[in-house]
């Protein structure tokens, strides 16, 4: 019959909203401002006795606060009021000290039977929930220049190894390797060492007039990128380590392009701090164990950075001499061994690296090797000041502490492990501390941005005032237009909105202030399909046809049309999402979205609508 | 089939609209190359501070204890309101600088000033972003006219484009004549514009394919009109509707948003003028005839021949 869904396709279009329903639904719980606090390092493990301190602090001041909860990692206090943060931030840091982090958070409300079925609210951009925005510029050109050089430095090696005689190996400004030599034998072995311990290096070999004979050596676009894309995800490492360390609840720390990583911390308001975390340095140096007869002047005490080892030990000596620092270092991944099943960290090195740590340790198998971790930090020391104010002064401090010091059980060489590892979170931690400490190429600040909390709330209130106030008057003015079919597009309106809340909640999309425009702009433009079926119903029913065949007319003929522009309209907002940076990309997703949940609703819910009204019986006038 | 009663000439009317789209563009070109854009913090790089005052802040004081404090190219303007105040410098950034210019200002002010927000833009960042934009429009507009010319015909996809193009160098040229600041969110709508605009083109080149093999006797010029006058009912409404919610976004939208809604508001106005006069003309002018569709027409025809 004309015009009448089978009941299968009704339910399954209502099973659609009441889905998107719960899942928007988290959306309408406000989230409570909180403070967040966690160790200083990932091993330091927080427990009741911290958070009772913190509470106790904050009745005292006066500070109104409950739902407090803690982790292993983390506690977390509610707060009624916002203007509360920071100085409840500031309260619980006096009253905890500096091993401790706090940072403000939004500890969302959303209700345990919502959470349980996986909904929760949107995520919110940085211009809505107040924050931080860095992004960074991985220096990767510094990074190719270090891996020629240690190629020209290895190459020389080899040739000396093999006893081939050269008069120069040098690099151009252009990263080009030129070798030089006597005769065409040389040359033409030195070329098969290229072959084969260089195979990134395109080769060309060529005769001088001057009775030498050359190769030169390029690195290829492919290896070039390679080094590239190896020196940002080892950045985009050790950065997610070093803001995990700010305790900030859902950071952001993400590739942006060939050499760019974004940062973007929400709810942050100390830049200053946030800078001096994410930029910090550290280093690793690897040393022999000093011997006990060893000279005074040859050797270093240093502490574990681990609290149980050093009061186990009290520290050990270490040689001044180091093997290898932390930029030879490639890799390192906690796993486990396979024939004891215990866990253990393996540590991959450069061939350069790997090259001295073989000729330091093939003469010392038996002695220990020490591992150690440099941090350069800032403390922040706090006096009160002649006129009784509190002042904060910065001060810089280089501290190194072992992380780990085992026995070599052979000659060690590019990879190789560390064992005796007493449970797997102290391996992973030694793991994450080796990697932390090889930062690839130096990295430096091209972008930031701080949005304090009140302006983030304020976006928030006049975006959903216009959402309001932009849907009222659509919905009247549908309504007034076309009558009883205004009804059916104002539910399909509603629909669209409830269904692209729900599918951005879902796919953790990031709503931001252009973001909300774009949900705006949807409203206005969502009824397009609508308009563009009613009107056609309108001219078939101008030109006689049937009430019933006018409707069923109207919807067929406009989908070709409806299809042609929001396919058009979905290739501009993809581009839209593809070049811009942030904001923006929150308006291309909202837009597109939308454009597609409004293909879903204006054409499926509004005729379920059309249908339960008209469909199915004699009709004799449309009220259109 | 009966045709609508009344068809409206809106060809007649060609000549004229060609005449205006004609001078719009020459105007525009000529303002964005004598004013250029005032290109916003995104796209020029440098410092942006946002601060509040509580009561009505003093522009020329601030201007001056900046500039008497050592900072360079200080640009202070309102922000929305009388209290909220803009502050833009070109110079090094310093992660203190937003607090060193509050307490600055604080000390030559009685009350409380809050610092709304502060960003900092690498000029190397702005130019990428600047280029990035301009290859992105290029690109949509390509994939656009090639998307049109494979469903269509090249003389749709050309005329398409060519109103896109149109749109965007006036909604552009507005931007340069008034000196509204062009920032992120502005490009962005700006290519919003050209998927509205392609939107209502669309729908217009829809009806014209549609209407081709049905009106049998009438000549290219008689279609267009007819098909114009169909969606006429369609293009109102939906315009409507989507200048509302602008409108609504401009007077409600807070001052972040008000560059992105202007952009939308003047950006929709030409956009569903250039789908009558710019598009629908040019189709006229490539000489668009019935041979023109029959390819494609034979997909649609057993849908459109259907009484």
């Amino acid at each position: 019959m004309l015009n009448r869904y089978p009941l299968w396709k009704n339910l399954l279009i209502l099973a659609v909203i009441a889905m998107a329903f719960v899942f928007a639904m988290p959306n309408l719980y406000a989230p409570d401002p909180a403070v967040q606090i966690s160790g200083e390092s990932s091993a330091m493990e927080l427990d009741e006795t911290v958070l009772n301190t913190a509470t106790r602090a904050l009745t005292e001041e006066g500070i109104v606060h409950f739902g407090e909860t803690v982790t292993e990692k983390a506690a977390l206090i509610r707060l009624s009021k916002v203007e509360d943060q920071l100085p409840a931030k500031r309260i619980i840091q006096r009253a905890l000290g500096d091993r401790f982090v706090v940072a403000l958070n939004m500890a969302p409300t959303t209700p345990d039977w919502l959470r349980s079925l996986g909904a929760g609210p949107m995520k919110l951009g940085l211009d809505l929930s107040g924050g931080v925005h860095f992004l960074m510029e991985v220096d990767t050109a510094s990074a190719i220049a270090k891996r020629q050089e240690s190629s020209i430095a290895e190459f020389k090696g080899k040739l000396r190894e093999e006893r081939i005689r050269y008069v120069s190996v040098d690099l151009s400004k252009e990263g080009v390797i030129t070798a030089v030599f006597r005769s065409a034998e040389d040359r033409d072995s030195a070329t098969a060492i290229f072959r084969k311990d260089f195979a990134d290096l395109a080769r060309e070999t060529s005769d001088r007039d001057d009775g030498t004979f050359v190769v030169t050596a390029t690195y290829t676009e492919s290896a070039i990128r390679e080094i590239e894309n190896y020196a940002v995800s080892q950045n985009l490492t050790t950065l997610r380590n070093r803001v995990n360390e700010l305790g900030v609840s859902e950071p952001i720390v993400q590739r942006q392009g060939r050499n760019r990583i974004v940062v973007e911390l929400p709810g942050v308001q100390d830049t200053a701090e946030a800078k001096r975390v994410i930029g910090k340095t550290a280093n690793l140096e690897f040393r022999l164990e000093a011997k006990p007869s060893e000279l005074v002047t040859n050797k270093e005490q240093f502490d574990f950075r681990s609290e149980a080892d050093q009061r186990r030990t009290g520290g050990a000596f270490l040689e001044r001499q180091l093997i290898i620092s932390g930029d030879h270092v490639s890799g390192a991944q906690s796993s486990f061994d396979p024939e004891t099943n215990q866990p253990q960290v393996n540590i991959n090195l450069d061939s350069a690296g790997g090259a001295k740590m073989h000729r330091s340790t093939r003469s010392n198998v038996g002695r220990r090797m020490g591992v150690l971790f440099i941090e350069y930090k800032t403390r922040l020391d706090r006096t009160i000041n002649a006129a009784g104010e509190e002042v904060v002064t910065p001060r810089q401090l280089v501290e190194k502490k072992i992380i780990s010091l085992a026995t070599i059980q052979s000659a060690l060489g590019v990879q190789f492990r560390i064992t005796g590892l007493d449970n797997v979170a102290e391996a992973s931690e030694l793991a994450l501390l080796l990697r932390s400490g090889a930062l690839a190429a130096p990295m430096y600040f091209v972008e930031e941005r701080t949005i304090g909390p009140s302006l983030g709330a304020e976006n928030i209130r006049v975006g959903v005032l216009s959402v309001q106030i932009a849907f009222g008057i659509v919905l009247i003015f549908m309504l007034l237009y076309y009558k009883v079919f205004g009804i059916a597009a104002n539910v399909a309106l509603a629909a669209n909105v409830v269904l692209l809340a729900a599918c951005m909640s879902m796919l953790g999309a990031t709503l931001t202030l252009p973001g909300i425009a774009g949900i705006v702009l949807t409203v206005g433009m969502a009824v397009d399909a609508n308009v563009l079926i009613f009107s056609r119903i309108k001219e078939e029913v101008a030109n006689g046809l049937p009430t019933q065949s006018a409707i069923n007319a109207g919807y067929e003929r406009a989908f070709t049309t409806i299809l042609d522009a929001n396919v058009t309209t979905l290739i501009v907002a993809v581009i839209l999402y593809s070049i811009g940076t942030g904001p923006v990309k929150g308006f291309a997703v909202t837009l597109s979205l939308g454009i597609l949940t409004s293909m879903f609703t204006a054409i499926m819910v509004s005729r379920m609508v059309i249908n339960t009204i008209y469909g199915g019986r004699n009709v004799k006038k449309l009220w259109i | 089939m009966t045709i609508a009663n009344k068809v409206i000439n809106f060809m007649g009317a060609r000549m004229i609209a060609t005449v205006i789209s004609g001078l719009l563009i020459l105007g525009s070109i000529g303002s964005l190359a004598v004013n250029g854009l005032a290109f916003g913090l995104d796209f020029t790089g440098g410092v942006q501070i946002e601060v509040r005052y509580e009561h009505k802040a003093d522009l020329e004081k601030i201007r001056g204890s900046l500039t008497e404090s050592g900072y360079s190219n200080v640009v202070v303007v309102n922000f929305g309101s009388d209290e909220d105040v803009l502050i833009r410098m070109q110079q090094a950034f310093e992660e203190s600088l937003g607090d060193e210019v509050v307490s600055l200002l604080k000390a030559e002010e009685a009350g409380q000033i809050e610092l709304r927000r502060v960003e900092f833009v690498g000029p190397q960042v702005g130019a990428e972003l600047r280029d990035s934009g301009g290859i992105g429009m290029l690109f949509a507009l390509a994939v656009v006219m090639a998307y049109v010319a494979m469903r269509f015909q090249w003389k749709f996809a050309l005329a398409a484009v060519a109103a896109l193009v149109h749109d965007v160098i006036i909604t552009l040229g507005v931007f340069s004549v008034f000196k509204i600041g062009f920032d992120l969110s502005v490009l962005a709508a700006v290519l919003a514009v050209v998927g509205y605009s392609l939107n209502d083109t669309i729908v217009v080149f829809d009806r014209i394919r549609e209407n081709f093999p049905i009106l049998r006797k009438t000549d290219s010029l008689e279609v267009v009109n007819v098909s114009l006058t169909q969606t006429l009912d369609r293009t109102l409404m939906t315009s409507g509707t989507t200048l509302i919610v602008l409108l609504v976004l401009f007077f409600y939208g807070g001052e972040l948003l008000s560059g992105f809604s202007s952009a939308l508001l003047v950006g929709i106005v030409i956009g569903t003028y250039s789908s009558i006069y710019v598009a629908s003309n040019l189709l006229l002018g490539l000489k668009i005839t019935k041979e023109d569709l029959m390819p494609p027409a034979k997909e649609d025809g057993e849908v459109d021949e259907m009484p």
